[in-house]
């Protein structure tokens, strides 16, 4: 087995040599090995797109707009999802956003899944008919298949910034304290004048 | 009255030429090593070697929590292939550190893969690889002598210091090797190195336990082991070469770390108003002792020599023209002698000093030694919000000397560092007469930072996301900026590639903080070293004393 630095290591290199600078290079290892980790083939994925991009230059969108797209090729997933990261400001104003024709689509997730950590948001992404939500750069939640895919092209990446609300309704909530409450000690008259270090009135 | 001292400042401190004059301390990792495994059990598991000591042994650390073990293949070697060079296949051994105790499955496995180094491959359950070969001029004479019922000779011991050199020792991933997050959360590995000092300090034992088991072999009625004294003044060999140079560019934030805790040491002792007598007598008297490992410092370099030369001028100097005439009742007493030295030593001197300096002071260098590890992800994202403006005056107050250095001049440019194909290994050459410059590895740090000082010129207070679209080839080193601002120690203050650049000032940086000591530069890319000689026995570490670097 390839330990995760090697992984990075490798897919470094790979990337310098595909025609990226040090500094995206430097990026893409980090991303390659942390989807991996999460399950998901960050190097087939990699593999196969840079056999793509022989003879052609991979680009990105100039500006982060609600519609992102390339007039005439599909947009590359290492530029994109470096344009998501370095504009994270305005994706978070922006909110949703799509992209059309997107080259090797799984290559964007680890970018989403730093993104929401700068946000500090949860990121529902959808790649054409699959689904997956990014959490704070901890964890990536999809349907299992996602793990053996290998996807050429999206035909429409849409990336939807989720707010921070609870999962829950306040009825539940409310139902789980009580029964937390009962963890506590009932008061006294005794506990209020001797169980705390400050006085009952402290107006000095 | 209190004094506050400020840090030393990373401009003069972080220059190639005073980096290259560090010497180990208090602080290094093959002492810190001994200080955390001091109450573990070391124990020999396996050893089972033929009469020409050939065959598998096997030792483990252990606690109550936890065991570590070091396996040993010792195979035959004929002389012709003895190389110390990382192009070489075949070794006199090979090790590794199994987490846990190995079962036979996994020796057989090991068994197959370690001797092969680079080419075989580890797993998960491994934490270090290395290999060493025999130093031909004492293995054999240790043999004879002890075969023969005497003792070796102690001149030529002291002299070469090591039975055997390693001359790799990998860790972190490498081959299969278990990630560093897979155990960065152990407390006993929570300083760098760890468990390649682990490593050096068993194999160290093995070297002792091969030469005794073939001399019994050889002669059972009469050979005798070897002397425990003797074994005690020897260490392990290390040869190494420009693979370590690179490492110290690639970790900034850990290099910080290294430096910030010897700054820091540094600047807390000079704030002790009172020292103590006591204190001043440790540091007098492992002065005196340690003028034995400068005197027994033996190298054939000239540039070498020329720095041990100073070192002895230095060390005469200090004692007759102010130590002589110092007594402790003075306030700040370490403050003075600090800025005396400063004033009137070489860098060799100053930083011999300076780790000295530490030696009484246990209270304040264990504090620092957890803090010398580093996680170089923390340190990663680009503040890509900020602005242009703010990202040139942040390079000008970091980066003062380098954005004043004339990269328009061949000597600037003399140098470049690529990874070899066939060994994964970086090399040096010169740009204007070796091919492969196109495959610069980004290691030209200061060129970097000066180009992109030149082009922020051109912009005006823009969003820094607008400069990395337009000039993606400068966001490794964009990066780089951020991370010394937030770690002032984290980079090399010089020109890595220019014509005067002495690549061996590199692995003297990081072999010092390991604890090395003989520095032996073979050229100006490559030297020999000694780890743990005069350290405590395996059977005695128990009952150690953290200064017996200085035995």
């Amino acid at each position: 087995m390839q330990s995760s630095s090697e992984i990075n290591t490798v897919s470094k290199r790979a990337a310098r040599a595909a025609g990226y600078s040090w500094g995206i290079a430097e990026e893409v290892g980090k991303c390659i090995s942390s989807i991996e980790m999460f399950g998901i083939r960050g190097v087939e994925n990699l593999n196969n797109y840079f056999k793509t991009i022989k003879d052609i230059k991979p680009e990105g969108p100039k500006q982060i707009e609600e519609n992102n797209k390339l007039n005439d090729k599909s947009l590359c997933p290492i530029y994109t999802g470096l344009k998501l990261i370095d504009d994270y400001k305005s994706v978070d104003k922006i909110k949703t956003l799509k992209f059309i024709k997107l080259d090797y689509p799984l290559l964007l997730l680890p970018f989403i899944n730093k993104l929401s950590y700068l946000i500090g948001k949860r990121i529902q992404v959808t790649i054409d008919e699959i689904n997956a939500e990014c959490n704070l750069n901890t964890c990536i939640l999809a349907d299992h298949k996602i793990k053996s895919l290998i996807i050429k092209k999206a035909n429409t990446v849409i990336i939807t910034i989720l707010e921070n609300e609870d999962n829950f309704s306040s009825k539940t909530w409310n139902e789980l304290y009580e029964i937390s409450t009962e963890t506590f000690v009932e008061e006294t008259e005794q506990s209020k004048q001797t169980g705390a270090g400050a006085g009952l009135q402290d107006n000095d | 009255m209190t004094i506050n001292i400020q840090h030393r400042d990373p401009n003069q401190i972080m220059k190639l030429s005073r980096l290259g004059c560090f010497h180990q301390s208090k602080l290094s990792f093959l002492r810190s090593f001994i200080r955390e495994f001091k109450d573990w059990e070391f124990k020999n598991e396996i050893f089972d070697l033929d009469k020409e000591g050939y065959g598998t042994a096997v030792y483990s650390v252990s606690n109550k929590e936890r065991t570590y073990s070091l396996v040993c293949f010792a195979n035959k070697l004929d002389d012709a292939e003895r190389s110390d060079r990382v192009i070489a296949t075949k070794w006199d051994a090979a090790f590794v550190i199994h987490d846990g105790l190995p079962s036979k499955d996994d020796i057989e496995r090991l068994r197959e893969n370690v001797p092969k180094q680079e080419v075989g491959r580890c797993s998960f359950k491994e934490l270090a690889l290395s290999r060493a070969n025999r130093s031909v001029r004492v293995f054999n004479h240790v043999i004879d002598s002890l075969s023969n019922g005497i003792q070796p000779n102690k001149k030529l011991l002291t002299e070469v210091g090591y039975l055997y050199r390693t001359t790799a020792v990998y860790g972190s991933g490498k081959f299969g090797l278990a990630d560093r997050y897979r155990i960065k959360d152990r407390p006993e590995i929570n300083g760098p190195f760890r468990i390649e000092m682990m490593l050096v300090y068993l194999v160290r034992q093995f070297t002792f336990d091969q030469v005794n088991h073939i001399a019994h072999k050889k002669s059972p009625n009469q050979s005798v082991k070897l002397d425990l004294e003797l074994s005690r003044q020897l260490g392990i060999g290390n040869s190494t070469g420009l693979g370590m140079a690179p490492f110290i560019i690639n970790h900034p934030a850990l290099l910080h770390q290294w430096i910030y805790a010897r700054e820091e040491a540094l600047k807390q002792i000079r704030e002790i108003k009172n020292v103590s007598n006591d204190d001043f007598e440790m540091f007098k008297k492992l002065l005196e002792l340690s003028k034995k490992n400068v005197n027994n410092w033996n190298t054939n370099s000239e540039f070498q020599n020329i720095k041990i030369a100073q070192l002895k001028e230095d060390i005469q100097k200090f004692e007759e023209n102010y130590l002589c005439n110092m007594k402790v009742d003075k306030e700040y007493f370490w403050d003075e002698l600090y800025k005396w030295v400063e004033e009137n030593l070489t860098h060799e001197g100053v930083e011999y000093i300076v780790s000295l300096m530490m030696e009484p002071y246990d209270n304040i260098i264990s504090l620092l030694v957890p803090q010398m590890s580093s996680d170089e992800d923390k340190y990663f994202d680009i503040p890509a919000n900020r602005t242009t403006d703010e990202l040139k005056s942040s390079i000008e107050k970091s980066y003062p000397n380098i954005i004043e250095m004339d990269f328009s001049i061949d000597k600037s440019n003399e140098n470049f560092w690529y990874i070899s194909k066939n060994k994964e290994e970086p090399r040096l050459a010169s740009r204007f007469e070796e091919p492969g410059a196109e495959l610069e590895q980004p290691l030209a740090i200061a060129r970097d930072i000066k180009e992109l000082h030149d082009r922020l010129s051109s912009y005006n207070n823009e969003k820094l996301s607008k400069f990395l679209q337009e000039n993606t080839d400068l966001r490794h080193i964009v990066r780089r900026c951020y991370i010394v601002e937030k770690l002032p120690y984290a980079e090399i203050q010089d020109n890595s590639i220019g014509s005067e650049l002495m690549p061996i000032d590199m692995l003297r940086l990081k072999l010092s903080f390991f604890g090395a000591q003989k520095f032996d530069p073979r050229s100006d890319k490559w030297l020999r070293i000694c780890m743990y000689q005069g350290a405590p026995l395996m059977h005695e570490i128990n009952k150690s004393n953290d200064t017996w670097i200085y035995n």
